[in-house]
Order: structure tokens, then C-alpha cells, then sequence
């Protein structure tokens, strides 16, 4: 065990040193123009290109700039030239709104697929399968700021049923706070639900045939019994560990569209508007941080998967 | 239905005392594809829309008289109120007209051909760079597999929509200059390309994996005592049979694609305005919400029809060529 985790601490930080690079490279070295002119802002002006390019050492060697920006996200003193603000301090501050999304529709999700999954697994080929199956398909080819939109519009503006959009703080007014998250909820879960539930339902049935289930069977385990302890049990590992994946993805800057849809100030909302006004520093924060913590959050799912599951740690 | 190939194959043998002559695997697959109804009508949905977005500018000419960002008929555009107009239901603003007096049915085609060239040519990247890389990798092992299982590492790391918005924004102000190709800021080849690179590692990993298995198969050995050399082998050898994979990834990375563009769009990190794709138009839309519900819903659930015919279809077709998989829907 302790050789699976000091050989996961090495690959995973070598991935975050790789990352980092990446990251310089797509935002300073790849474009053909003036990385200082980008940064600035579009409204900038030759002085404050001129002073954006010293603080970023962009005149010095490339490793230098690279180095200097680590420096300044990690130091927290990233600023958006754009309006002023601090870019780590903002993060923080639209922290809860994006986690919340995440916690609620990462629970939905996961309990939906699952029994979306294992009702179409056990009615296989008949009406309710068929019935699952379309509505699976729909939302796996749903945009989900369409999606988002379209329910904003019809339940929210025209019917009344829910708020329209903002984000009410949990420690203000946790009814208001439940209220306004339902329906972001729902929109952000209704892709993975598809995915989950077909994921799912081809590992039930492909699992059916193996002989553990046999064995189960002719032990004379009911089929309810069969189902739950043997089979549920066995084909979820393939779920929960998608599930880790995905709710990193989401924490980690997959909810961009969502919450920029139903306007709920979140660090998603921070990204959109900043790509909006092309102000690149909170972008890159934004995508350092994003893809850091998806990283480490993976990194920590497989280190608990294999100390639950040996094969993990004696395979991988 | 999982096994009926061979239980008719056993029935027959019990009939006629042998078995008819064989039938290629694609052949069976593509009578299986044709056998599944439901599938083979989205495909159809899909080809219907390809065709329709592809035949934009006879629309424009011929039908409604206006041009994708013609902006001169404002007055019949804006109703009473000021707002843009809703469907007409004639060859005028068949589908309405957008705050600029832009025709919504026009601009639907146009963009949709926008969107459907980038899904395409972003799925040929994905396909053709995962294709080769994951063989070389799967192949060669040692320190090639190394350097470019690493590089799926480091692109799958990433939250897809985030490298999308990352490449997009950083390569959207200044364009690219590779030293032979240049991309202009504006060029629909700069979302397709990222869109292209976003999804590799979504093709190239499980390309890999095949690949490490096929290399230990006797066919490879056979080859390589007659000498052929690793260039070889992968091209004749083993890549006739990751096809079947190379086919079922097409339909998925092609949705996924197209979802992706509309997303980049949406944000302002993909096709930039006033091309119309339907990302932009979408975006453009959800602006003018509630005023104007005809400007989200047109393009929105076009593109959720174009999505679910590549989806189903591309479902029809995994099941076709992979009957054992159960995931398939009914019998």
C-alpha cells in the first residue's frame, strides 16, 4: 500500500509539473502576438502594457516568465488588469455557489443514474426500458445552457414554480438557498443521468451471465437478493469511480455553462464573463486551478479505491 | 439475442448438414444496422439536417431573399413593440427574424453549417491523431508508450469545456502562427482545431489499450518473422482491426463535438460574431430571453435533433458491429 501511494505521489506530481507547463505555454508561448498586449485587457494602454510586461517579466528569458507566474498565482497577487480586482481573492469569494452546485447535483445524479440504470437493466427490451432509454438519450444530447435556458424561461418566467436564477447564501436563508438551487440542480444532472444510467444498465446486464451470479442463484438467493448484494454491489465500482471523475470535473470548471445560466455567481460565472470581456488572468487561474484540483482530487479517489480493492494497488 | 448468430448457425447445420457460405463481419454488422428501424430513422434525421444546413445558401437565394447578415429589412423584422418578430411561417422570416432584422431560418442553415463543419473536421483531428498515436503507442511500448500515454495524461487532466476555454480565449485575440499554417482569429479552423485536440486522449487511450493486446496475437508474430518492419504491421496488421472501434468512437466524438462548439460559442470561445453558428445564435438568444423565446428555442432544438440523430445512430451502430454488448435496446 505504501509503495501504490509513494509511486501515485510521484506520477501525480510530475502530471501537476506537466500541467503547469502546458498551461504557460497555451496562454504565453503558442499565440503569435504580445502575451503583455493579451493580459492587459483590451481597454489597456501602452503604459499599463508597458508595466503588465515588466511585472510578468515578458522581456526576460522564457523559463524566468514561467517561473514568475507560478509565482504570482501561487502567491495569490494575480490581478485582472480588466477591473481591478484581485483574481484569487475572487475565487475565493464565489466558492460556495460552485461547490454547492456541485455537492447537490453530484448526489442527484448519482442516485438518479443508479436507479434509472437498474430499473432499465431489469426491464430490459420492454416499455420502461425503452421509455428510459429515449429520456437518457435526450439528455445526453441536451446543451446544458439550452437546457438551463428553456427551464429558466417555461418554469421559472412563465409558470412561477421556481426563482429566476441568482444564488440566495445558505448561512442567509437556507429554504431561499434550497429553492434557488433546485433547478440548477436538475439542469446540471440530467447529462450525467443519461451517461450513469447507461453505463450502468449494459454493466447489470453484461454481468447477468457471469458465474458469480449463477452461483448466487443456485445457492437459492432470491433474484432481489442476487440483484442487490451481488450484482449492484460489483457493477457500482465502475459508477463511483466515473462519479469522482466527473464531480472534480465539475468543482474543477465543468459547470461554467450552468452557472452562467442561471446567473449564480459561482467561479463558473467568474470564468464566463471573464471570457466574455477577454480578461485572460482570471482564465488562467481559473484553468491552473481547475485542472490541478481534478488531478489531485483523482489522485486521492485511487488512493482510497485501493485501499478498499486490492486488485487496484497490485495491478495498477 | 445475444447469441442467435450462432443458434441460427446450429440450426441450420441441424437443416442442411453444413453451413452456408461466410458472410464478412461488416457485411453482418451492416445487416444488423439495417434491421434496427429506430436507429437507421435518426440517421436519417441527421443526414436530413447535414443536408438541409449544406444547402443554405440555395435557401437564402431562392426562397427568402436575404442574405445570413443582411440587416436591411429591420422595419418588417420588428413588430409593433420594437421586438423582433416570431415564425411567420412563410418564406419571409419563416422561422422569425433576430434583433438586427437577421432572418432566424437563414441564419439556422448557415450556422448549422458553421457548427457541422467544425464537428466534422474536429472528429477527423481527434480520429486521425488518437488513430496514430495510440497504435505508435500500444505498439512500440517502452519510452514511446511513455511520452505519449504521458500526453493523454496531461490533455485528459483538464475538464474538457476548460482547455476548450483556455485555447480558445488565449488563441482567439491573436490567432496562431505555426510557422507553416497561420490561422486568422476569425477562422472556423481554430475551434475546430481545439475542439479536434480536447477529445484525443477520449480515443487514443482505449485505442492504446486495444493495441498493447493485438501486438501480442499470433497474426503479429506471423508478420514479423516474414520481416515486415513496425511501420508495416501497424498499417496493414493491426489497424484493419481496431476499424470496428476506429467506427463506434466516429458518431460519439462527432456529438460530442458539435455540443462542445456550442458551448465554446456560447461563452465567446469559439466562433466569434457575427458568423452565425448555432452556439452564437443560442447565446445570442438566451440575451433576449423572455422577450424573444424563438431565438433560443429555433436553433437549440435543432441542434439537440442534429445531436440525438448522431447519438441514436451511432448507438444502432455499436450494437450492429458488437452484438454480444447487452447495452443494446430491446431485442
Amino acid at each position: 500500500m505504501l509503495r501504490f501511494v509513494i509511486r501515485r505521489t510521484l506520477s501525480t506530481t510530475a502530471l501537476l509539473f506537466a500541467i503547469s507547463v502546458l498551461t504557460f505555454l497555451i496562454f504565453f508561448a503558442f499565440p503569435s502576438s504580445n502575451p503583455a498586449l493579451r493580459l492587459a485587457g483590451r481597454t489597456a494602454t501602452p503604459a499599463q502594457i508597458a508595466s503588465v510586461e515588466k511585472e510578468w517579466g515578458f522581456n526576460k528569458p522564457i523559463y524566468v516568465q514561467y517561473v514568475k507566474m507560478m509565482g504570482k498565482i501561487f502567491d495569490g497577487s494575480v490581478t485582472s488588469y480588466t477591473q481591478g480586482l484581485n483574481v484569487d481573492h475572487e475565487i475565493w469569494s464565489d466558492l460556495q455557489p460552485t461547490v454547492a452546485l456541485a455537492v447537490g447535483a453530484g448526489i442527484i445524479w448519482f442516485l438518479m443514474g443508479v436507479l434509472f440504470g437498474v430499473l432499465s437493466a431489469l426491464r430490459a427490451g420492454r416499455l420502461l426500458d425503452r421509455f428510459l432509454t429515449v429520456i437518457s438519450m435526450i439528455g445526453v444530447s441536451t446543451p446544458v445552457f439550452f437546457l438551463g435556458a428553456v427551464l429558466l424561461f417555461y418554469l421559472g418566467f412563465q409558470l412561477g414554480l421556481f426563482p429566476n436564477g441568482d444564488y440566495v447564501p445558505i448561512q442567509d436563508n437556507p429554504i431561499q438557498w434550497l429553492y434557488h438551487m433546485l433547478l440548477p440542480w436538475f439542469t446540471l444532472s440530467v447529462l450525467f443521468i443519461g451517461v450513469y444510467s447507461r453505463v450502468l444498465r449494459s454493466t447489470i446486464l453484461d454481468m447477468m451471465s457471469d458465474d458469480f451470479v449463477r452461483t448466487a442463484r443456485a445457492k437459492g438467493l432470491s433474484e432481489r437478493q442476487v440483484l442487490v448484494r451481488h450484482v449492484l454491489r460489483n457493477s457500482l465500482i465502475p459508477i463511483v469511480s466515473l462519479w469522482g471523475l466527473d464531480f472534480a470535473s465539475i468543482i474543477g470548471g465543468g459547470a461554467i455553462l450552468t452557472e452562467s445560466v442561471f446567473n449564480l455567481q459561482g467561479v463558473g460565472q467568474y470564468a464566463a464573463t471573464s471570457i466574455q470581456n477577454l480578461d485572460i488572468p482570471p482564465v488562467l487561474v481559473i484553468t491552473m486551478f481547475g485542472a490541478f484540483f481534478v488531478v489531485l482530487f483523482g489522485a486521492i479517489v485511487d488512493v482510497v479505491h485501493a485501499s478498499l480493492d486490492p486488485r487496484v494497488r497490485l495491478t495498477a | 439475442m445475444a447469441v442467435q448468430p450462432i443458434l441460427a448457425q446450429e440450426h441450420l447445420v441441424a437443416e442442411l448438414g453444413e453451413l452456408p457460405p461466410g458472410i464478412g463481419p461488416y457485411k453482418l454488422a451492416w445487416r444488423r444496422l439495417r434491421r434496427n428501424k429506430v436507429a437507421l430513422a435518426f440517421g436519417g434525421l441527421f443526414l436530413l439536417i447535414v443536408i438541409l444546413c449544406f444547402l443554405a445558401p440555395v435557401y437564402s437565394a431562392d426562397i427568402a431573399h436575404i442574405g445570413p447578415l443582411d440587416e436591411t429589412h429591420i422595419e418588417a423584422a420588428l413588430g409593433p413593440t420594437g421586438l423582433p418578430i416570431g415564425p411567420t411561417w412563410t418564406s419571409h422570416f419563416l422561422l422569425g427574424a433576430d434583433t438586427n432584422g437577421r432572418d432566424v431560418a437563414v441564419r439556422l442553415l448557415y450556422g448549422g453549417r458553421t457548427s457541422l463543419e467544425i464537428g466534422f473536421i474536429a472528429t477527423l483531428i481527434t480520429m486521425l491523431l488518437a488513430t496514430i498515436l495510440g497504435t505508435i503507442a500500444g505498439y512500440m511500448r517502452g519510452p514511446t508508450d511513455g511520452v505519449i500515454s504521458r500526453f493523454f495524461e496531461l490533455l485528459w487532466a483538464y475538464p474538457a469545456l476548460l482547455l476548450g476555454i483556455a485555447l480558445g480565449t488565449s488563441l482567439q485575440i491573436g490567432g496562431i502562427n505555426l510557422g507553416f499554417v497561420t490561422l486568422t482569429a476569425g477562422s472556423i479552423w481554430v475551434p475546430a482545431g481545439i475542439i479536434g485536440i480536447v477529445y484525443i486522449p477520449y480515443v487514443g487511450k482505449p485505442i492504446r489499450a486495444q493495441v498493447v493486446t493485438l501486438r501480442e496475437r499470433e497474426f503479429v508474430d506471423a508478420a514479423r518473422q516474414q520481416g515486415l518492419g513496425s511501420a508495416r504491421i501497424m498499417a496493414t496488421e493491426i489497424l484493419p482491426n481496431l476499424a470496428s472501434t476506429i467506427i463506434v468512437f466516429i458518431p460519439l466524438i462527432l456529438a460530442n463535438s458539435i455540443v462542445l462548439e456550442a458551448g465554446l460559442s456560447y461563452l465567446g470561445a469559439g466562433v466569434q460574431p457575427p458568423n452565425p453558428s448555432w452556439g452564437t445564435m443560442i447565446s445570442d438568444g438566451i440575451h433576449l430571453i423572455p422577450a424573444a423565446i424563438h431565438l433560443t428555442l429555433v436553433p437549440g432544438i435543432m441542434l439537440v435533433l442534429c445531436v440525438l440523430g448522431v447519438n441514436v445512430f451511432g448507438d444502432g451502430v455499436r450494437d450492429a458491429l458488437d452484438p454480444r454488448s447487452k447495452s443494446r435496446i430491446g431485442p
